[in-house]
């Protein structure tokens, strides 16, 4: 059984940059709530999860002549964004609530954290598989 | 977009707000000044905010200050003969500053400043513990 880097630390790499971008969105909203008719939007985590997950398995670009240059593996598009449901209307037009925003950058920090720690449990592990102590 | 992002995001939605807090403390200082005409009398000013998008990939940028805008409010016109600005008729020009507003407004404007440093803050802790990974 070959031994493939790509796949050793399985979804959690791809979890970690989509926290990442993530982060700047809400980041983006928090920024952005006292511009009138600026519209909160977010990442659906689960759904991009998959949709990364499906864009790296699938077959990568061929090449089928000699001055093709070779694609580095999965498209690197960025999440979809979907616009929040305003709890309440506002009168300038802006749908930024700063109470959910804040609650969800705090739990999307701590779940960067949780897949920052899997990760590094991975790289931990792999090392001591190396040095054989 | 990445955790880089976040610090033009934060910094420019910060500064947008330390204009506003700007602009509220030029108008509670300038509440109590009186002009001798209705044209020269001050008006409260508010800045107007806009998102900046990416024109590429249409993400937001950040904020960044569109206009700053005159408050429409009437000015209050006094009786004040003894006044050295009164006019011809012995009247004087009050500014339209709503203190109470000004009030609300410096509040909303710091709070938005600090959210915007926690949000900065906590981005870079998350960068910092991203550089030690594996470690």
């Amino acid at each position: 059984m070959a031994f493939n880097l790509d796949n050793a630390f399985g979804m959690h790499a791809d979890a970690l940059k989509l926290r990442a971008q993530r982060t700047a969105q809400l980041a983006a909203n928090i920024a952005n709530v006292d511009t009138p008719n600026y519209k909160a939007k977010d990442i659906d985590f689960q759904s991009a999860l998959k949709q990364v997950q499906q864009a790296s398995s699938a077959s990568t670009l061929v090449r089928t002549q000699a001055g093709h240059i070779s694609s580095s593996g999965g498209t690197a598009s960025a999440a979809p964004l979907s616009y929040r449901m305003p709890l309440q209307p506002s009168f300038d037009g802006n749908t930024v609530n700063a109470q959910i925003e804040q609650a969800a950058f705090a739990k999307n920090t701590v779940e960067y954290q949780a897949s920052f720690s899997f990760l590094n449990g991975r790289i931990k592990g792999l090392m001591t598989a190396l040095k054989g102590e | 977009m990445s955790l880089m992002s976040v610090f033009n995001i934060s910094s420019s939605a910060m500064n947008a707000q330390s204009v506003r807090l700007n602009t509220t403390a030029s108008n509670l200082a300038n509440a109590e000044s009186v002009s001798s005409s209705e044209a020269n009398a001050y008006r409260a000013r508010q800045p107007v905010f806009e998102t900046v998008l990416n024109n590429l990939t249409g993400e937001v940028k950040g904020v960044a200050i569109a206009d700053v805008v005159k408050s429409e409010a009437p000015v209050m016109k006094q009786y004040s003969p003894g006044n050295p600005m009164a006019d011809k008729e012995g009247y004087i020009y009050r500014s339209n500053v709503n203190a109470m507003e000004e009030m609300a407004n410096m509040i909303s404007a710091s709070r938005s400043y600090q959210n915007n440093v926690q949000v900065m803050n906590t981005s870079k802790e998350m960068l910092m513990s991203t550089l030690r990974l594996g470690q």
